[in-house]
């Protein structure tokens, strides 16, 4: 079979899964963080177990950083948010923005547990003309807001959602989720600067701090340190968490109690949950073979 | 030199793209303005009385700028990007790229003060490239608009369109050259004046400098034909061709860079189509230093400039 021999299908609502989502998203929204935290982590056990087989099944991904934002992902979009995949462009949705867009991978799988299209499309990851390109489109991908790949992006573009918010008087929270290497791209501090100067306190950044890029160690590279402080100089609310604490992570999601936005560093472990990808800088891209993939679901399943 | 300009009156194309803005926003609330400390610069400040609230100023960032439009535009509005030429193409390049085109945004990014419109300033504040850039944008329509006329009517036409689109507002002032009741479509250019020996195919500045060119020409006894390319992209192919077929011989004028411009994308659709040679004018490289008028004169973009290209064309000179 070529390319040309395959017609590309439009993803469309997992209808199921979408109802699934409103009824159980609902509760855990309305939850206590302590009382979600456990739901929550079973749901992100499932997301790194679809990620795993994703990037299996295309021999392409981005492993280590869909294993790092897996659990600040499915706390924003199934415990901190109102999406919706029955209208995914519901004008008075909550944005979730993923600025390190090369984890389509995480995203994908957790939009599809959303219901905006069913887990089973996982499999056309990559595929010639496949709706789920390496890097989110918004145009093919229902829940993408805006197409991100290239770092630096995804700020901007949800410190406008939350200012055409404020603009119009509505309540929707944004959430953006930014890699740490990806800080080191200037316009992430224009951003800041900007969403400070508006007092966009319905926005939410949050910096999946794995402390490693795609060559080395962060701190090897460019220096982020001090992450907090730079973040509270740019005018921001700063709240440091455990990234892989859900409790800890639905805490910080609560909306701005200052009238200024809030930053997220949420420190986390590159491949967290295999042990042998965990913080390990070769699995930023590096393709697991079927052995590891079976190694991995089995740690993943106890 | 240029007859029309010294005895017409000129005008600079800002002040009526924001007075059209004023007039879009009070019928269309969706509609905002978005720059980058260049309030005074894009002429923005009767805007900023009358709508205090819909005018974004992210201050000195560009890439920023441009991210947050997009972001209005997901959150429902109408952004109006409007910055200096260069610093809006060259410095948000990937934004336009990522954040608007390929995301389909529907977000209106106007170059303000391109060409050499800053002068002396020099090619760091020159805007020679940026018609190049956006034609290399997927699925972005580039306008240059060639009088104050046609800047309200692209003002109207992208607020409308649904789409992204780049507009290049002139800041040096220009003639109007547009006649009444013509209209102004996606991908259409505008005959000016008839002819049978040559065509010359311009955009924005050099409109008027064309006609005044084929004036000239009429005097040698050379018949050319004047045709305004409004839309760099998507081209009005129908019209060079038939400008190939009928003439013969086709001159390209741009206040912009040779390497792929207005030039450019006619010489594609010659080569494709029908081929007949071309001649372009255009600025060549980075200009000395200089007024605008003192530039455009310096690298032949006038009427003499653009006859002389004819000439040559022609094999008369």
């Amino acid at each position: 079979m070529t390319a040309l021999d395959i017609a590309p299908r439009p993803l469309e609502l997992d209808e199921a899964a979408a109802r699934a989502y409103v009824e159980r998203g609902a509760r855990l929204r309305a939850a206590t963080p302590a009382e979600a935290a456990p739901e929550l982590a079973t749901i992100a056990t499932g997301i790194r177990r679809d990620v795993l087989t994703t990037i299996q099944a295309a021999r392409m991904g981005h492993v280590g950083g869909d294993l790092s934002v897996t659990d600040l992902l499915v706390t924003a979009m199934w415990g901190t948010l109102e999406l919706d995949p029955f209208d995914p462009a519901n004008p008075g949705r909550d944005r979730f923005i993923l600025s390190k867009g090369h984890c389509a991978a995480a995203l994908y799988s957790t939009l599809a547990s959303c219901g905006f299209f069913s887990r089973e499309r996982l499999s056309e990851f990559m595929a010639p003309l496949s709706p789920l390109n390496g890097h989110p489109n918004r145009v093919k991908v229902p829940g993408v807001e805006t197409n991100t790949g290239p770092l630096g992006h995804g700020f901007p573009v949800a410190t406008g959602c939350a200012l055409g918010a404020k603009l119009r008087g509505e309540t929707w929270r944004t959430i953006v989720v930014l890699g740490d290497g990806e800080m080191q791209e200037g316009s992430n501090w224009e951003a800041a600067m900007t969403a400070a100067h508006y007092g966009l306190d319905n926005l939410t950044a949050v910096v999946d701090r794995n402390r490693l890029q795609q060559g080395a160690r962060t701190e090897d590279t460019k220096k982020l340190e001090p992450l907090d402080d730079k973040w509270a100089a740019f005018g921001w609310e700063v709240r440091v968490i455990d990234g892989h604490d859900h409790q800890a992570i639905k805490e910080a999601y609560a909306p701005s109690t200052t009238g200024r936005p809030v930053a997220v560093v949420a420190n986390t472990v590159k491949g967290k949950g295999v042990s042998f990808m965990e913080d390990r800088v070769e699995w930023h891209h590096k393709v697991p073979t079927d052995e590891q993939v079976r190694l991995a679901l089995e740690e993943l399943s106890r | 030199m240029t007859a029309v300009a010294e005895q017409t009156p000129t005008f600079d194309c800002r002040i009526d793209f924001a007075d059209e803005l004023i007039t879009l926003a009070r019928a269309d609330e969706r509609i905002v303005a978005v720059c980058n400390d260049s309030v005074g610069s894009s002429n923005l400040v009767k805007f900023r009385e009358e709508f205090p609230h819909r005018l974004v100023n992210v201050g000195i960032a560009e890439q920023d700028l441009v991210g947050v439009a997009a972001g209005l535009a997901n959150a429902g509005f109408i952004p109006f990007v409007s910055a200096a030429a260069p610093f809006l193409t060259g410095r948000a390049l990937e934004q336009i790229k990522a954040d608007v085109a390929y995301s389909d945004r529907h977000v209106v990014l106007c170059g303000q003060s391109p060409g050499m419109a800053y002068g002396e300033l020099g090619p760091t504040h020159h805007s020679i490239e940026d018609i190049s850039w956006m034609r290399a944008v997927p699925g972005l329509p580039v306008v240059v608009p060639a009088d104050p006329a046609q800047t309200r009517a692209a003002v109207r036409w992208a607020a409308a369109s649904g789409r992204p689109a780049y507009l290049r507002i002139p800041r040096f002032k220009v003639p109007a050259v547009t006649p009444a009741g013509a209209v102004f479509e996606t991908g259409r250019a505008t005959r000016l004046a008839e002819g049978g020996d040559l065509t010359v195919i311009a955009v924005g500045t050099m409109v008027s400098r064309a006609l005044d060119a084929a004036a000239l020409l009429r005097e040698q006894g050379v018949e050319a034909r004047v045709v305004n390319m409004t839309f760099v992209e998507p081209l009005d192919v129908a019209e060079v061709v038939a400008a190939a077929e009928e003439t013969g011989v086709i001159v390209t004028a741009e206040e912009g860079l040779l390497s792929g411009g207005l030039g450019a994308a006619v010489a594609k659709v010659v080569a494709e189509h029908r081929p007949v040679p071309v001649r372009m004018v255009g600025v060549p490289t980075f200009a000395p230093t200089g007024s605008t008028s003192f530039l455009l004169d310096h690298f032949g973009l006038n009427a003499d400039g653009i006859a002389k290209a004819a000439r040559e064309a022609l094999g008369r000179s």
